[in-house]
């Protein structure tokens, strides 16, 4: 946001994406009702550099896998742009251009059951990448290739000959790690990576990601909703909240300093496993229906700081140093 | 008397391919109004001690040993007839998923209103009157409204206080709650942790909490047992297990989670996985994990023992001539 | 060892595999499918080896000698040994018949199964994955259809297809329209199966893994979502291999299936039918218990098939 980063690897420019649920035409006349448009991302700026990590955090309905998908081409935008490397994605028309540039990012899925098909040996799911892209030119080169990832992901290379259905969620989690890593990316996009997976075999997964970023100069796109995984694993945070990004920082500050109300609300929340007794309040209400987002603000009814003009309009981001805040609170100086 | 004791267990699963023993010896109790927690990855058997103790284990699935008594009667073996006047009366049962707790068909009034009847046999009339009290007890706003409101009309979080009211209408002893709060968004599930709390504080039941999730465990429950394929691997006051675990296995847990404010390179991991029911290996089912393992803990396998702490762990490490004792937490 | 040293070994590998599966578990030890499997294979072993396993060649007309018409079964009063089930109003020998009656019925039903298969997987791929107009049109042209029983739709083309055939050619053709008529009868069913399962395949996750890397959409469909609906089509196969079977005695029985000259268990029912109350009841009893049983096994083999492929209840 601002100055573009001479090394930002992703730049998102008001990106937005709107689904058209309304009911059928028919049912519309009889019954008398409006289209209803849901705004599952609404008008989101930020930036990843090469090399970091930038996790998107926020609950159901905040749109943050939406961003994941926008990114990676399976929805396309209603609105903004995507830029990759410098390069807006929306003019890779033809088939080569696209595919030369779908070559460089790949995506790690939440499930780790329904993310593997199930009628295909591991050697061909995680060789789908290198045929597609031809990227060797024989069976024995695809072969000591798969051989290789598998052995890179913590596996043997006698699992190719399997299906999924022999791997527990863990190692199913890292074939799709070596699936991703076999087209050679620049750029991961993680999609809740570990939140199927129980709390050892997820630190073994995290632990492998973070190997795996160093050795091979990887950036990730992190989405979750498990602020303590993003804690370890991120540079930069973005918040979300029902389409829009609240609060943007370096992954220490936004901790140690959280400005945005919702961000303060999140990480009351978190269970305190060091014990120290403290009182937790927990903020009622809940997050409200995408499809019927509340003016102005969408935050204010749950916001303690919330005034008439919170109620009318809507927060403009603002920069500040390395990150970014979107709240009449912290404008006005309230907060 | 201890409102559950539970001894011996044992809880098998006949498959052609064999008998594969999913609970294998476990005992805990829980006293009146205490909040167990009962902790574990997926496959340990914790969602199955919650099934066997309140008699919904899927079939073929079947206790094949051990004892359960609830209030000085012994409940385990007890016919579907005898069980089912039990469920909801005495033993109430919360489950990970509200909307397939709920029945889709039937407006959450009467779903409650129903079940006051059968187990208390007041008035219809005084059992919705009944209803309308403990849905505004759960925090259900214009509860009197919303009575004749379906299941879908509610958020989830608001569906899962339904059931947390559907449990506690007709005051039960004794709740169980299966991963309640894991489908639910992380600042619903603070809410829900707190509105359970105050609730069983109030009405004086007991819980146990089945979940995955060590942080709900720490703001919930007085004591926790941690299971590990099939048995109870360490227990103990809850401030106790999780700030100075004394079972390796624990240990590893506690410090596989990443943990805000503390900063660490990698986390720490415990290499390999939660071996399959019919993969135990003998001795300590642990042991090929365990980097504290001893030639002992391939042969036999370790009983609950004290610690040094006030707890218990199946650990040989704390097994008679072992100055060793634990190690730090 | 490395994956390439494997090679040979799959193969043996898949049928170990296979034997100590789940399903042939189930089936070994249900009796009821396992005699169901044995007669059906019975009859297409019958049927296959026709000409080398039948007494007599049925459809040569030279080898007929009409002496030898009604004659009665082999155990009953006037009988002889080499017409076991006795012989039609032509002299053609029942049992032989059967064999070569069976040929023509399980080919016609399976061909006609196949096209089916082909045309309702097919257009139900596309349904479910493309949605939009195709899905809509797709949908309501098979709801149109299923509102008209299937019979009467296998009547209408084949009356139609008829007609559009020169004279001569009708009774070599007979056989190609009544695959095509019974084939059309039957693809709405496997249409909506297919749509349903597509639909639900499509939204998992290792399709949108083939999307993000920009496969093409018929890729995705054929080799991605088609392996993973197949299992309830073939349930749905078994019985509509069943289904055709009798439908197409039913278009013989009527006159309008095969050509009298390649006889099908329809048409003989249909020709012992005129002497059935004047005593030589063989002539029909025989083919239509063949053609029970035969619709029977097939029936319960499909049974067997779904129950073993549905995994709440393995």
């Amino acid at each position: 946001m601002g100055v573009a980063m001479a090394d930002a690897l992703l730049r998102i420019e008001g990106l937005a994406k709107h689904f058209d649920v309304s009911k059928g035409w028919l049912t519309r006349m009889i019954e008398n009702q409006p289209r209803r448009i849901l705004k599952a991302v609404d008008g989101i700026d930020f930036e990843i550099r090469k090399g970091e990590t930038f996790s998107l955090v926020g609950e159901s309905g905040c749109g943050k896998s939406t961003v994941a998908k926008l990114v990676v081409g399976l929805h396309r935008p209603s609105g903004g742009r995507i830029i990759f490397d410098g390069a807006d994605t929306a003019e890779a028309t033809s088939r080569k251009q696209s595919a030369a540039l779908r070559r460089r990012w790949q995506m790690i899925f939440q499930d780790p059951y329904a993310s593997l098909n199930p009628r295909w040996r591991v050697l061909n799911i995680i060789a789908e990448p290198i045929r597609m892209f031809k990227l060797a030119k024989d069976a024995q080169e695809i072969e000591d290739r798969v051989a290789a990832l598998l052995t890179q992901v913590g596996m043997s290379p006698a699992d190719g000959e399997k299906f999924p259905h022999e791997f527990s969620g863990g190692q199913r989690q890292r074939i799709s790690i070596a699936r991703a890593l076999s087209s050679e990316p620049e750029f991961l996009i993680c999609d809740e990576p570990t939140s199927a997976l129980d709390v050892s075999v997820q630190s073994q997964i995290l632990n492998l990601m973070k190997d795996l970023q160093q050795q091979l100069g990887l950036t990730y796109l992190f989405i979750s909703h498990n602020l303590a995984v993003v804690y370890h694993v991120s540079d930069h945070i973005g918040v979300m909240y029902l389409g829009r990004l609240c609060e943007i920082a370096p992954a220490m500050e936004l901790f140690a300093n959280p400005r945005h109300p919702y961000t303060r609300l999140l990480l009351d929340t978190i269970p305190d496993l060091n014990m120290s007794g403290r009182a937790r309040q927990p903020v009622q209400g809940e997050v409200p229906n995408p499809i019927n987002p509340p003016n102005g603000c969408a935050f204010h009814p749950r916001c303690p700081f919330a005034n008439d003009r919170c109620r009318d309009e809507i927060p403009v981001p603002q920069v500040k140093d390395s990150g970014m805040i979107a709240c009449h609170a912290v404008e006005e100086g309230r907060l | 008397m201890a409102l559950l004791e539970v001894k011996n267990l044992r809880v098998e699963f006949p498959t052609r391919r064999g008998t594969l023993l999913a609970i294998n010896d476990i005992s805990f109790s829980i006293d009146q109004g205490e909040v167990l927690g009962v902790v574990g990855e997926s496959g340990a058997g914790k969602s199955l001690t919650g099934a066997a103790i309140i008699g919904l284990l899927e079939p073929p699935g079947r206790i094949a040993g051990g004892e359960i008594w609830l209030e000085g009667q012994r409940i385990d073996g007890l016919d579907y007839k005898a069980m089912s006047s039990i469920r909801g009366a005495r033993i109430g049962a919360i489950f990970q998923d509200p909307l397939t707790s709920l029945n889709p068909l039937y407006t959450i009034g009467r779903q409650l209103t129903e079940t006051i009847i059968v187990h208390s046999g007041m008035s219809k009339k005084a059992a919705l009157a009944r209803t309308i009290e403990l849905l505004a007890e759960v925090g259900i706003p214009a509860p009197d409204q919303r009575i004749d409101s379906y299941p879908h009309e509610f958020s989830g979080g608001m569906r899962q206080r339904v059931v947390i009211a559907l449990a506690l209408c007709a005051n039960p002893g004794l709740i169980i709650a299966d991963e309640p709060t894991t489908a639910l968004d992380v600042s619903i599930q603070a809410q829900i942790i707190a509105l359970l709390k105050h609730l069983c504080r109030n009405h004086g039941t007991a819980v146990m909490l089945i979940t995955h999730d060590m942080g709900v465990i720490a703001e919930t429950a007085d004591r926790v047992a941690v299971m590990y394929a099939g048995r109870i691997a360490e227990i103990g006051p809850v401030r106790e297990v999780i700030q100075h675990a004394q079972h390796p296995y624990t240990m590893g847990l506690m410090d596989s989670i990443p943990i805000i404010g503390h900063d660490v390179e990698r986390l720490r991991q415990i290499n390999g996985a939660m071996p399959r029911l019919n993969e135990i290996p003998n001795g300590c089912a642990f042991s090929p994990r365990c980097p504290r393992a001893m030639d002992r803990c391939f042969v036999d396998r370790p009983e609950l023992m004290p610690t040094e702490q006030s707890g218990q762990a199946a650990c040989w490490l704390f097994g008679e001539g072992n100055s060793d004792g634990g190690g730090d937490g | 060892m490395a994956i390439s040293e494997r090679k040979g070994k799959p193969a043996l590998g898949a049928i170990a595999r296979a034997l100590d599966s789940d399903i042939f578990h189930s089936f070994i030890h249900s009796p009821v499918t396992v005699i169901s499997a044995v007669v059906t294979l019975v009859f297409f072993i019958g049927a296959a080896f026709a000409p080398w396993l039948a007494p007599f060649d049925s459809f040569d007309p030279g080898a007929l000698d009409l002496m030898d018409a009604f004659t009665p079964p082999a155990w009953a009063e006037g009988g002889v040994p080499q017409f076991f089930l006795g012989t039609d109003d032509q002299g053609r020998d029942i049992l032989s018949t059967i064999m070569y009656g069976s040929r023509v019925s399980l080919t016609v039903g399976f061909v006609a199964v196949s096209f089916s298969i082909v045309l309702g997987v097919g257009s139900g791929l596309l349904a479910g994955y493309l949605g939009g107009w195709v899905e809509t049109i797709v949908m309501r042209l098979a709801d149109v259809q299923l509102t008209i029983p299937a019979i009467l739709v296998a009547l209408m083309i084949d009356g139609v297809a008829r007609i559009m055939v020169p004279f001569h050619l009708r009774d070599q053709m007979a056989i190609y329209v009544l695959i095509l008529a019974i084939g059309i009868s039957d693809w709405p069913r496997y249409a909506r199966v297919t749509r349903g399962s597509v639909m639900v395949e499509k939204n998992k996750e290792y399709v949108s893994a083939a999307r993000v890397i920009g496969v093409h959409p018929l890729f995705i469909m054929l080799r991605h979502i088609l392996p993973n609906v197949m299992g309830p089509v073939l349930v749905l196969g078994t019985i509509g291999l069943a289904l055709a079977i009798i439908t197409e005695a039913t278009l013989s029985f009527l006159g309008i299936g095969v050509p009298p000259t390649t006889p099908s268990l329809g048409t003989l029912i249909r020709v012992g039918n005129n002497f059935l109350f004047s005593g030589e009841w063989w002539i029909t009893l025989f083919p239509s218990a063949a053609l029970v049983i035969l619709v029977l096994a097939v029936n319960l083999l499909g049974d067997w098939l779904r129950d073993a492929l549905n995994p709440k209840l393995r």
